[in-house]
């Protein structure tokens, strides 16, 4: 089992510790995961997300080109230290990862989901030249600071940040070293994410903490990611799930969507053109009742529709919360369905995402 | 009312005559982490000595509930039903789970006491 560079400063703040994907993480800190939740929607808090890997990849003209292969965004239109959301796609134009890039001086910078960052080096090295060269940082810690506090929060321990915007970010200097800072993040607030070296890693959290940022665990992660109806790989993402089923067509730029060119184009092109049968929602149940990952959906007139791929109680909707693929003629906003938990059937309704709405600073 | 006994499933039985109140204990809550719904038995119900009883879900997962003692249920305690939060604050107090017409007492004779429920907890940490 791997531990992250803050691992002992996590175990001092009394973390309670799971494994994931083959890292020692906090689950949750003494506040628990309710609390936590709320301190970064209502203050600011920090994540430990040095268990994502941080891929560095240069090389010549036709980098770009080769990683359009497996990426499908137009690379043309990623300005200098702008970040964008998308994903590795496979043959049969299924998702083997979802993904932040970044362009950066000499190349990009790819933050890769922990479970799948060394198959996802081995797929990218498979579209590269001899002459790219890539590299999983492992020298380097990767903190998230996430909520309404953060700018000032992190201002004050790095003058200019607070100019950055959404989904763009730039080097700074931290007691004599260079990081990279991007105002990013996955939790439905305004925040930043802080790629720095693991030696420094323990004195910046230190100094979060003491202008107020509170320790956050997996457990808030998860319920702040589902409230913002952001997607998880490995649950509301996998290898037999098409980018257009995951309702994040979005994500694949525009000259892409109409140009292809890249893996499983054929059937990506095909869900643009004749729509996909099945698709990702939001779910409300009408009660308490909870509908965990598994929940079978069905329609009201009792055929199985569908099923739950995350669902937990949203501590700031305060109400259950749940995503899940149904068929796409059921997937209309207020539309009823029915969740089968524990053998019983109970009501919910399909809901606009995301359940919990901020607005980013752009 | 009797002192309190307690199962290696972490529930807590007081016996009264022979009304038994069930709960969960204060270990069995801080390893749950917060609870954000609970599910309670109707009155009528009868249930056997460790079958499931009720259901209590965390942030984190759902766990059933055992009954530690045979009998009819009596009563499910609808507070935690509409303040699921409550079982958090006072486990072993206010937020008991559900109360039950007792079959046999002799089964509550086989539960553990305070001190080697404390010991239990303390060799099977999780």
């Amino acid at each position: 089992m791997e531990k992250t560079a803050l691992y002992n400063f996590h175990k001092n703040l009394g973390a309670k510790f799971v494994a994931f994907a083959g890292y020692e993480m906090p689950i949750q800190y003494k506040d628990g995961i309710v609390k936590e939740h709320i301190s970064t929607r209502q203050t600011a808090g920090f994540f430990d997300v040095s268990h994502m890997g941080q891929l560095f990849i240069s090389g010549s003209k036709s980098l770009e080109q080769n990683l359009e292969k497996i990426i499908p965004l137009d690379f043309k239109e990623i300005k200098i230290n702008q970040s964008k959301y998308s994903f590795l796609i496979n043959d049969k134009g299924g998702v083997i990862d979802d993904l932040i890039i970044t362009r950066v001086e000499g190349g990009f910078n790819i933050i890769l989901n922990a479970a799948c960052k060394d198959n996802d080096i081995k797929e990218i090295a498979k579209c590269l030249d001899s002459d790219s060269k890539y590299e999983l940082k492992k020298d380097l810690s990767l903190l998230a600071l996430q909520g309404p506090k953060s700018e000032t929060i992190l201002e004050a321990i790095i003058p200019g940040t607070k100019q950055l915007k959404f989904m763009n970010g730039d080097y700074f200097k931290f007691q004599g070293k260079k990081i990279y800072v991007t105002r990013s993040g996955y939790t439905g607030e305004d925040g930043f994410e802080i790629s720095l070296s693991n030696t420094n890693a323990e004195n910046f959290t230190k100094l979060l903490s003491s202008k107020g940022a509170k320790p956050i665990g997996l457990g808030a992660r998860d319920t702040l990611r589902l409230e913002a109806g952001l997607c998880l790989y490995g649950h509301e993402l996998n290898q037999d799930i098409s980018p257009i089923q995951a309702n994040l067509k979005w994500a694949i730029s525009k000259r892409r969507r109409e140009e292809g060119g890249f893996k499983g184009w054929e059937n990506i092109q095909n869900d643009l053109k004749n729509g996909v049968s099945k698709i990702r929602v939001g779910i409300k149940p009408s009660g308490k009742i909870i509908a965990r990952e598994g929940t079978k959906i069905f329609s009201s007139s009792g055929d199985e529709i569908g099923v739950v791929t995350s669902g937990t109680f949203g501590p700031s909707v305060n109400a259950p919360v749940a995503m899940g693929y149904i068929q796409s003629k059921f997937s209309e906003i207020d539309n009823k369905i029915l969740l089968e938990v524990r053998g019983k059937k109970y009501d919910a309704v399909v809901s606009k995402l995301p359940f919990y709405k901020k607005s980013y600073v752009k | 009312m009797s002192e309190k006994k307690f199962s290696k499933k972490h529930e807590w039985v007081s016996l009264d005559g022979d009304t038994a109140t069930v709960g969960i204990t204060k270990h069995a809550t801080e390893m749950l982490g917060d609870i954000v719904f609970v599910e309670v038995p109707e009155p009528g119900k009868s249930v056997e000595k460790d079958s499931q009883a009720a259901v209590v879900e965390s942030t984190k997962a759902a766990s059933d509930v055992y009954s530690p003692i045979s009998g009819e249920i009596l009563e499910g305690n609808k507070s935690i039903v509409d303040d699921p939060g409550n079982v958090n604050s006072d486990p072993e107090g206010a937020s008991w789970f559900f109360k039950i017409k007792v079959k046999d007492k002799s089964e509550f004779d086989t539960l553990m006491n305070k001190a080697d429920y404390d010991k239990f907890c303390a060799e099977n940490p999780s």
